[in-house]
């Protein structure tokens, strides 16, 4: 014991004649190739230790130049570029941009067809938290959570099935609003959703959400300032987790959103937990908003009489001479657009979802851009885990719920 | 009671208490029932991947258990997801540390041959950086066609000679992708 | 609650001379501001105690090839959190001269959007800290998103324009 004793310097232990310990920082690479990240993008940490001291980021691994597509294709076409942007929740961005282009082509969508689309977009948003949170679930140990609540996606995956063919991309709905109405099948298997979601997410809150381990791991950690995180343009679950309640739904609502009622769950620190019971809690939310929109949803057509630039019913077009050439000039793409710019923005499973088009009158757009909310939040990574420790940095990369599609897009 | 359907031993030579094959038979059939895969997701095949990993369309039934996130641990490279040419560096990095035997799935339209991404910044498929064993096609493919890319690899695994690796022909394919 | 006019009618006054063409598509309050009063108008916008326009939504830029004298479009998406009020501003540059005073000291979030309008098009961001390729591989020497150049790569061989009857 004689020749250990404790330094002055932050209680370490050394041998006396301990020669000086060089200090120098390290460079750790996360990714872009890592089991947490959610996607391909690269952080270059440089830690002191096990504290982060800075972080520099690469992202763009998985640029795809969907801006630049879109210069070419008709606007129905660029519909599959915007179900790659954020995967996990397709339908939002898909009827994002059907309302963009109504709204240049001043296309007035009927209300069965605005409800059926907010049933749509509220089941991806479940779907979108559904993963953020199993993944958030998986990256802090557990892995059960997520698992139980795949099981549902799959379910929200058979809908989606019914409503429009595909799982994933789903290239849901048509400029003018749905291409078919919702099915007996489908409105069942919505019921059976709304009966069995619920005690599946009791069960996971359970587990998770005063969890000591949990909560250990998640209070305080990657939490961020409403003013920065105004200033760095951050919108959605993690804006309202730092107390801002800015829902795009509310403030300026679209396809009738107005019409339904629900909360908006804020959180206090902007940390990771808060993160957290904030999807959470606009799960319960957006099941609150399909039950009213399942029980009130209205009679009438599905989709907008606008003959110019909705597929007409097939039966017609064997039948009628001008839905037949309607058909030809939708299809082969000889329908052009009025000259116009319109900015339109959807509250997406991240945030504000902007989709900003400029059309010069031809068939495609002449510059479209998306505003991706992922790509904007991102840039405050570094300062949300300067100072703390590595796997901090894990956990609130995943609570950040960046996916690379709309990173790059 | 459904009869129950015993699986057919591979050919070789039984008796009391010992059954004799070739090494062949047996490592093959070791290897293809017990690839771990390395999931390389990139984009939106790797959700279908999670729904593949996920309970209903369980793939540890395959033997796939044991997802490694390290390329020395893994047999299978399952590259899902858009490779843009910024990523090619790095997914041939992770190709040249894994170790023989190894497959490769290029799972996806992009994958496989660029999707419908013909721009600049898009990989117009994997095969241009790495030998690929096994395309499945989609856009993203459906969980059952991944498994099915999946049992197509077991197909390959278990027939395979235990000498390919080292014969002149592979030496060959994977030199002329300036793999050594 | 604020409208477009009065809004309008006061930005055309307090910077007369450097702001014009209002217009208000789809309802959106849209003018072009020239580049030497851009931070100073984002600046009074930001710190007007009654407009409070304070969140950058989108900083974007366009290519208008046949346009002289204003080629580049570099667009400001901006919203008022308070008040619900949107505003779009447009600086237009010329090709030969394609520099604009960078907004990362009045909004962090400037500071991506800005690398990406340049990686797309090109246009330089004076003041900006750091001003690289953000999307695109760091060797690419050429603007992808001008419209002179195609949505393929051309290196390509195997998928050329003979093979798809171009």
């Amino acid at each position: 014991m004689s020749d250990i004793e404790l330094l002055p310097k932050e209680g370490q232990l050394a041998r006396k004649n301990q020669p000086e310990l060089v200090e120098e920082l390290t460079t750790l690479n996360l990714g872009p190739t890592h089991p947490a990240t959610h996607g391909i993008f690269q952080n270059i940490l440089q830690m002191d230790g096990e504290k982060i001291v800075s972080a520099e980021q690469t992202v763009g691994y998985i640029h795809r130049a969907f801006e630049k597509i879109a210069e070419r294709r008709p606007f129905y076409q660029i519909t599959t570029l915007t179900d790659r942007m954020n995967y996990c929740s397709s339908p939002i961005n898909n009827f994002g941009w059907h309302m963009t282009v109504e709204k240049l082509l001043g296309i007035e969508v009927p209300k069965r067809a605005q409800y059926i689309r907010v049933i749509m977009m509220e089941l991806a948003r479940i779907a979108d938290h559904l993963i953020c949170n199993g993944i958030l679930g998986v990256d802090s140990g557990a892995f059960s959570g997520f698992l139980y609540l795949m099981q549902k996606r799959e379910e929200i995956y058979e809908i989606y099935e019914e409503m429009c063919g595909a799982r994933l991309t789903t290239n849901m709905g048509r400029v003018g609003g749905m291409e078919r109405d919702l099915s007996m099948t489908a409105i069942r298997k919505i019921k059976d959703l709304l009966n069995s979601l619920p005690p599946v997410l009791r069960e996971f809150e359970e587990l998770f959400n005063r969890n000591r381990i949990f909560m250990d791991r998640t209070i305080g950690v990657g939490a961020i300032s409403a003013e920065r995180a105004l200033s760095y343009g951050f919108t959605g679950p993690n804006l309202r987790a730092a107390g801002v309640d800015y829902d795009v739904r509310v403030m300026n609502p679209y396809s009738s959103y107005e019409d339904f009622e629900f909360d908006i769950p804020i959180g206090q620190h902007g940390d990771t937990y808060d993160r957290f019971m904030v999807r959470g809690e606009e799960m319960w939310q957006s099941i609150r908003i399909i039950e009213q929109a399942m029980n009130n949803l209205p009679e009438g057509p599905w989709y907008a009489d606008a003959p110019e630039y909705y597929l007409p019913p097939k039966e017609e077009v064997y039948r009628n001479m001008e839905a037949l050439i309607y058909h030809f000039k939708i299809v082969m793409g000889e329908i052009d657009a009025p000259a116009g710019e319109v900015y339109h923005s959807v509250e997406g499973g991240n945030g504000e979802l902007g989709f900003y088009l400029i059309s010069d009158g031809g068939r495609a757009p002449y510059r479209l851009h998306f505003r991706r909310p992922c790509f904007i939040y991102y840039q405050a990574f570094p300062e949300m885990i300067k100072g703390q420790t590595i796997s901090d940095a894990i956990i609130t990369m995943s609570s950040l719920n960046v996916i690379a599609g709309e990173l790059d897009a | 009671m459904k009869p129950i359907k015993m699986v057919e031993p591979p050919a070789g030579h039984s008796g009391a208490g010992f059954f004799a094959t070739s090494f062949d038979q047996v490592i093959g059939m070791a290897r293809s029932y017990s690839l771990w895969p390395l999931p390389f997701a990139t984009s939106c095949c790797g959700i279908e991947f999670m729904a593949t990993m996920g309970a209903h369309y369980d793939i540890a039934r395959f033997g796939a258990e044991r997802p490694s996130f390290s390329p020395r641990q893994a047999d299978l490279l399952l590259v899902m997801g858009t490779i843009a040419k910024k990523m090619g560096p790095v997914l041939k990095q992770v190709y040249i540390q894994m170790a023989e035997p190894r497959w490769v799935v290029a799972v996806g339209a992009c994958a496989s041959s660029g999707g419908i991404f013909d721009t600049y910044s898009v990989l117009q498929g994997i095969d241009r950086i790495i030998p690929v064993d096994v395309y499945v096609p989609g856009c993203p493919p459906r969980p059952e066609q991944i498994i099915e890319g999946l049992m197509q690899v077991q197909e390959l695994a278990r027939n395979e000679s235990l000498r390919r690796r080292n014969t002149p022909e592979y030496q060959e394919l994977l030199a002329s992708y300036n793999i050594q | 609650m604020l409208n477009n006019k009065d809004v309008a009618e006061h930005i055309a006054e307090k910077f007369e001379g450097k702001v014009g063409e209002f217009e208000q598509p789809f309802d959106l309050l849209t003018f072009t501001a020239s580049r030497e009063i851009i931070i100073p108008l984002l600046t009074y916008l930001k710190e007007h105690p009654q407009y409070k326009i304070d969140f950058l939504t989108d900083i974007t830029g366009i290519h208008y090839p046949d346009a002289t004298g204003r080629e580049f479009v570099v667009v400001y998406h901006l919203h008022s959190l308070i008040n619900n009020f949107r505003v779009r501003i447009k600086v237009p540059l010329s090709k030969d001269d394609i520099h604009v005073p960078t907004a990362t000291e009045l909004y962090a979030s400037a500071n991506w959007m800005e690398r990406e309008t340049y990686d797309f098009f090109g246009i330089i961001f004076d003041g900006h800290p750091n001003l690289i390729r953000i999307l695109n591989i760091e060797e690419m020497d050429y603007f992808p998103l001008r419209k002179e150049y195609p949505v393929e790569d051309a290196t390509r061989r195997d998928k050329i324009d003979a093979l798809f009857g171009r």
